[in-house]
């Protein structure tokens, strides 16, 4: 069964963290490197990404317990393997790699649950990043005029990320927590020119992340505005991620949710960070939160951003089977 | 049909009830002599300030046009798009990306986040062209305009505009899939009154050609270059406005959607005086032949320069104060420096209008941010003026630091790798600097090894961090870990937004054993520093230290209360001890047995006098307390006056030590304990119920002993000592002498020797009586330092806080019998300076802190206990995980 079917028969549950679920391993500087990586002058230590490749056997693990609490999608281990965010560690050249391994090992994952239950297909979502730099604004308040990147470099960086976790084997690409649109619109450019070339029709999702009260994206954009901005994609979906716990993103959701003719999707933090950036929201509190989206039939994906476990996932996948998705009805 | 949506910041939704649509016109180097000079002569500023003037006169889309041979247009186009992504108020609206070339046209697509409108394509070079640039708008996802132009020309009849819209829409629509409502067409407003008879239509085929299109093709626009019509009229705005306004009202009557207009320059249709409409629409509608001799007559005698251009100043009239805080928070550049010096002259120093009116101007602006009533692009420009503000004072601010003298010390200042931040870090530099303090700041995004690396160099003597962001939390830690791992020493300041002196406390101070600390603010950071530079600084970090640590203590206890899991999950998560694989050991009798007046001098020897020490308020490690500086020589005189009253306590046998241990066959039942005796058959205690991380078990000191399921015969022991019988006597006697200080020391004696003689029984229990450990040889450094098998947890400390269990215990040695030791109605005992627990001797027995526990325990420990809940909840009052 393909996801276009799936969608509509019921809510898709996404993952929930991934770096959430590596931190709890307390990993070292040496599980960040491999036998070609020991070398490496730059500390690696953080580079989750990499750890496709230097331990597989937890980002596996991560996956596993994901497609076992009902996840139906799961997301890479890719979120900043762009040339552009692993620059900062010198690893510009690995970064195909990343993505094909990280693509392979979900794919390996959500096959094995797959082959269990045939008729409840799990699909894999290739997670592509923001990048660590702003194409609309200027990283220097003195200038302005100045930007760390361009479209074209954006461009470029997002092709490859998508061309390599092709060929990794993802059923989706997953343009998450964008939070400049500008970005969002390179990436779309690449993702389309490569569905181009290569005559092939992945169904791509987009997530924008509303970063403050104000209910702007880090770039000043309202949600209808970031809507309109990317909605000359045929999309699979567009929804909000991360910033936010479900609660505080209801309000925006609902604008997507009535405005958009995509699918829509949502996958929240746990609550907002407390003073030590971490995520303390229990599963019970979240999916509190959640029940809205439900009831008002707000969203065709549901899962979590930053401080979700599988526990959350759990929870909120039990609660999600009893509500019907989100139908899509032109609002103008 | 969906409606046409375009967005800058903010949506632009246009639809069959939208009334038109202002295209702001000045921006452009084609038809604004004074932009295009603004732009040749690189003043973006201004050039903003003509944008910013569209928007606010009402233009709903701003019209960006950089054609001109003297210009690099793409570079231009380029750099002013990117100028007004930093201009809310501007990038509020759509940008229409105005060009006859593609290369500027496409350049401009990159720029912006928005969904803007190209302006504009055309036939003019054939349909692959055509073709080839609609692909490319739809994939940069615009909308665009499309001019009435083919290879044979640009259409100047009705028939030829109809033609052409009508095939630029088939082919976009049918071959490009171009979505019809992101059409938008320009059928080509040509000037009119120009005295060539030809031209006399122009405006009326215009007309006519925006009603056809409107009616035969769904979904497009119409939109057009409003001013071209007047261009006849060139220095007579009064005319020309009564033109514009004139064409506008039949235009739109006709369907027009839109028009590149001075958006704030055009006269009300019904404002426009009535002989003056008569000449304009005479001419526009093609009314009589002498149309246009009789407007061009008539204009001469209007004179004037049109609609006037209002600016809002009325902010101007304010205080500076509120001048000052008006600039911040709209972000208006233009005045800062003049208002800066009108403060700088009213304040006594040019350090009070930073720490006054421009902070209360940026702490407004934090509080629109923190209130979702700014967003972040501008506080952004907010920050622009205040650093504006900021680097005015600077050259003033140096002048008063050099009249005071030399240097109080270096200061090194980073924002931390990962974060951009650094207002508030050059705030604090500029604050410190004006203070005396040299100021070496590193900037932003500075990896920790820089900051070592760095701070060795210049042999700083403070190393401050800022961070704005989450992550930059993390990255002060690393850096933390850095300098400790270099054995660094010196004072660490975290400042910044998201830091906060639990974090500091909690995660940063942990982490550096030098003197770490949080600094609110710039206003702070003055005082930190003397006071960490100055002659007391070592008793302002030490404060500081147990201030922190105090709040790290209670954090844990908050964050264990807020993560707690069921009993019953914590029970299934019990300390899983493979009772198969270990041999229980009988002691060497099952019982009681007391040991009265035991041998003082022997009991001496366990002394650990490092608590004795802290009794007397002196911090520090025995022995290497006596090399310490400052209470080394104190400490020294109190340790020998200390062995002098031990001497003679000894010599006299004026205290009496007694103690009483015992063993018994014990199993354990869930949480409870259960004893082979005769006066007591249950000892009760308590499970950790915080969320333990993979693999860490929540325990109960129960564990420890084989469960009863287990089939295996386990004991328990059990103590109390005291060294206090007969101190009252000595007490009296110096009380008597008026000897305070006499009084402290026997009881402090008193304490250490109960101690010592508890670690003494345990040695012995564990060597002999138990005899676990028969070959056990620990120095009495390693004893205190608990690194022998076994444990003795007291009732009423971490692992079994529960005050009543001693209780169970006393009547189990019959301890008030055997040493004289009673339990008062708290459960403290009497003499004070006695000890007394239970003893585990499992080698996986270690010593924990219960932490907070939930209702759920609590109402099964009531049941347990058979006594009241709420006596529960009270003897257990520091440890319940609720309310």
């Amino acid at each position: 069964m393909i996801i276009q079917e799936a969608i509509k028969k019921r809510i898709l549950i996404l993952d929930g963290a991934m770096g959430t679920m590596i931190q709890q391993h307390d990993l070292q500087e040496e599980d960040f490197r491999n036998n070609d990586l020991k070398d490496h002058t730059i500390s690696l230590k953080g580079n989750n990404d990499l750890l496709s490749l230097t331990r597989p056997d937890i980002i596996k693990l991560i996956h596993e317990a994901y497609l076992e609490v009902g996840a139906d999608i799961i997301e890479t281990n890719t979120f900043s393997s762009t040339t552009i965010a692993q620059a900062d560690y010198g690893l510009q050249d690995w970064v195909y790699k990343i993505n094909y391994e990280s693509a392979r090992i979900a794919r390996e994952a959500a096959d094995r649950f797959t082959s269990k239950n045939p008729n409840r297909p799990r699909f894999v979502a290739g997670s592509i990043g923001p990048t660590n730099t702003t194409a609309s604004l200027s990283p220097d308040v003195n200038d302005p005029g100045y930007r760390a990147v361009t479209f074209d470099e954006l461009k470029s960086a997002f092709r490859e990320q998508v061309e390599a976790l092709l060929d990794g084997g993802v059923d989706l690409i997953l343009f998450e927590t964008i939070i400049d649109t500008l970005n969002a619109k390179a990436a779309l450019f690449a993702a389309e020119e490569v569905k181009f070339e290569r005559n092939i029709q992945t169904p791509i999702m987009v997530s924008g992340t509303i970063t403050d009260a104000s209910g702007r994206t880090l770039s000043g954009q309202t949600t209808e505005a970031f809507l309109i901005s990317i909605s000359h994609c045929e999309l699979f979906s567009v929804g909000l991620n991360c910033a936010f716990g479900a609660e505080m993103m209801r309000p925006f959701l609902k604008i997507l949710s009535e405005k958009s003719d995509f699918m829509v999707s949502a996958h929240p933090n746990a609550g907002l960070p407390n003073e030590f950036g971490q995520y303390d929201e229990t599963p019970e509190e979240m999916v509190d939160q959640i029940i809205p989206y439900l009831e008002d039939q707000m969203v065709n994906i549901i899962g979590g951003c930053c401080g979700t476990t599988p526990d959350h996932i759990q929870a909120i996948a039990e609660l999600a089977k009893n509500y019907k998705p989100r139908q899509i009805t032109y609002a103008h | 049909m969906k409606p046409l949506m375009l967005s800058g910041l903010e949506p632009l939704i246009v639809t069959e009830e939208t009334n038109f649509i202002n295209v702001g016109e000045r921006t452009n180097v084609t038809g604004s002599l004074r932009f295009a000079r603004l732009i040749k002569e690189e003043k973006y500023d201004e050039a903003l300030e003509v944008a910013l003037d569209q928007v606010r006169g009402g233009a709903q889309i701003l019209d960006v046009n950089m054609d001109d041979g003297m210009l690099d247009g793409k570079a231009a186009m380029v750099k002013f798009l990117y100028l007004i992504a930093s201009e809310p108020e501007i990038a509020r609206i759509p940008i229409m990306i105005d060009s006859s070339k593609w290369d500027i046209i496409e350049a401009g697509l990159k720029c912006v986040q928005g969904k803007g409108v190209v302006n504009s394509i055309s036939l003019k070079e054939g349909e692959k062209f055509f073709i080839d640039q609609a692909q490319k708008i739809k994939q940069y996802g615009a909308a665009t305009v499309v001019m009435a132009f083919d290879e044979q020309g640009q259409a100047d009849t009705y028939d030829r505009r109809i033609q052409i819209c009508e095939r630029a829409y088939r082919i976009l629509v049918d071959q490009v899939i171009f979505p019809p409502q992101d059409i938008i067409f320009d059928p080509n407003i040509f000037p009119v009154a120009t005295g060539i008879t030809e031209h006399n239509n122009y405006a009326i085929d215009f007309f006519e050609a925006t009603k056809w299109i409107k009616e035969n093709l769904p979904g497009a626009k119409v939109s057009g270059g409003v001013s071209n019509v007047s261009f006849s009229f060139r220095g007579n705005n009064v005319v020309r406005e009564a033109m514009h306004s004139s064409f506008l009202f039949h235009a739109i009557n006709n369907g027009m959607d839109m028009g590149i207009v001075n958006a704030g320059l055009i006269e009300v249709y019904d404002l426009i005086p009535k002989d003056l409409l008569a000449y304009v629409e005479d001419v526009l509608l093609n009314r009589r032949e002498d149309a246009t001799e009789r407007l061009v007559d008539f204009a001469e005698s209007v004179t004037g320069k049109g609609k006037v251009k209002q600016v809002d100043n009325e902010w101007r009239k304010g205080n500076v104060e509120e001048r000052l805080a008006h600039a911040l928070i709209k972000g208006v550049i233009d005045h800062v420096e003049a208002d800066t010096e009108e403060a700088r002259l009213k304040y006594a120093k040019p350090l009070n209008v930073i720490e006054q009116p421009l902070m209360a101007g940026m702490n407004t602006v934090g509080d629109l941010f923190g209130s979702g009533k700014m967003f972040l692009p501008q506080v952004v420009k907010s920050a622009r003026v205040m650093k504006k503000a900021v680097a005015y004072l600077l050259p003033y601010l140096e002048d008063e630091k050099s009249e005071i003298d030399s240097s109080k010390g270096k200061i090194l200042m980073a924002t931390v790798k990962g974060d951009v931040h650094d207002i508030g870090k050059n705030i604090v530099g500029v604050v410190l600097g004006c203070n005396n303090y040299d100021i070496l700041d590193l900037g932003v995004m500075v990896p920790a090894q820089k900051i070592l690396d760095e701070a060795v160099k210049n042999d700083v003597d403070i190393i401050g961090l800022s961070g704005l962001i989450t992550p930059s939390l993390d990255e002060m830690v690393t850096v933390a870990e850095e300098m400790e791992r270099k054995g660094m020493k010196i004072p660490l300041l975290i400042g910044g937004a998201t830091t906060s002196r639990i974090h500091t406390s909690v995660k940063i101070a942990s982490k550096y054993s030098g003197p770490t600390i949080h600094v609110l603010d710039a206003s702070k950071s003055v005082a930190v520093a003397s006071k960490l530079l100055g002659t007391d600084a070592n008793d302002f970090s030490d404060r500081i230290r147990t201030e922190y640590e105090k709040l790290a203590k209670d954090h844990r206890g908050r964050q264990e209360a807020k993560t707690l899991i069921t009993i019953g999950a914590a029970r299934s998560n019990r300390m899983d001890i493979d009772w198969s694989d270990h041999e229980t050991l009988k002691p060497s009798f099952v019982g009681i047995k007391s040991f009265v007046n035991f041998p003082l001098e022997e009991i001496r020897e366990y002394i650990d006098w490092t608590p004795f020490f802290s009794t007397w308020m002196l911090k520090g490690k025995y022995p290497q307390i006596f090399e310490n500086e400052k209470v080394g020589n104190e400490a020294k005189t109190l340790f020998d006056e200390a062995n002098l009253m031990l001497d003679q306590i000894i010599a006299n046998r004026s205290l009496q030590a007694n103690a009483v241990i015992g063993f018994f066959e014990a199993q354990s039942v869930q949480d409870d304990v259960e004893i082979n005796n005769e006066q007591v058959s249950i000892i009760h205690f308590l499970r950790q119920q915080g969320k333990k991380g993979n693999n860490i078990p929540n325990i109960c000191l129960a564990d420890y002993i084989a469960p009863k399921s287990s089939g295996i015969t386990d004991y328990i022991g059990g103590f109390a000592t005291t060294a206090g019988i007969g101190i009252e006597r000595l007490i009296d006697e110096f009380e008597a002498d008026h000897d305070d200080f006499k009084v402290i020391m026997i009881k402090a004696i008193a304490d250490r020797l109960a101690e010592a003689f508890a670690e003494l029984m345990h040695k012995k229990v564990r060597k002999e009586y138990w005899g676990y450990a028969p070959h056990e040889d620990f120095e009495n450094a390693a004893l205190i330092k608990e690194k022998y098998q076994g444990i003795r947890p007291a009732p009423g400390y971490p692992a079994c806080p529960d005050h009543t269990e001693k209780k169970s215990l006393f009547e189990l040695l019959q301890v008030e019998e055997k040493t004289g030791i009673t339990l008062t109605e708290s459960f403290a005992m009497y003499p004070a300076s006695s000890v007394s627990g239970f003893y585990f001797s499992h080698p996986k027995a270690r010593y924990f802190g219960l932490g907070k526990i939930g209702e759920d325990q609590i109402d099964d420990y009531t049941d347990r206990k058979g006594i009241s809940k709420k006596e529960v909840e009270r003897w257990l009052a520091s440890v319940l995980g609720y309310k």
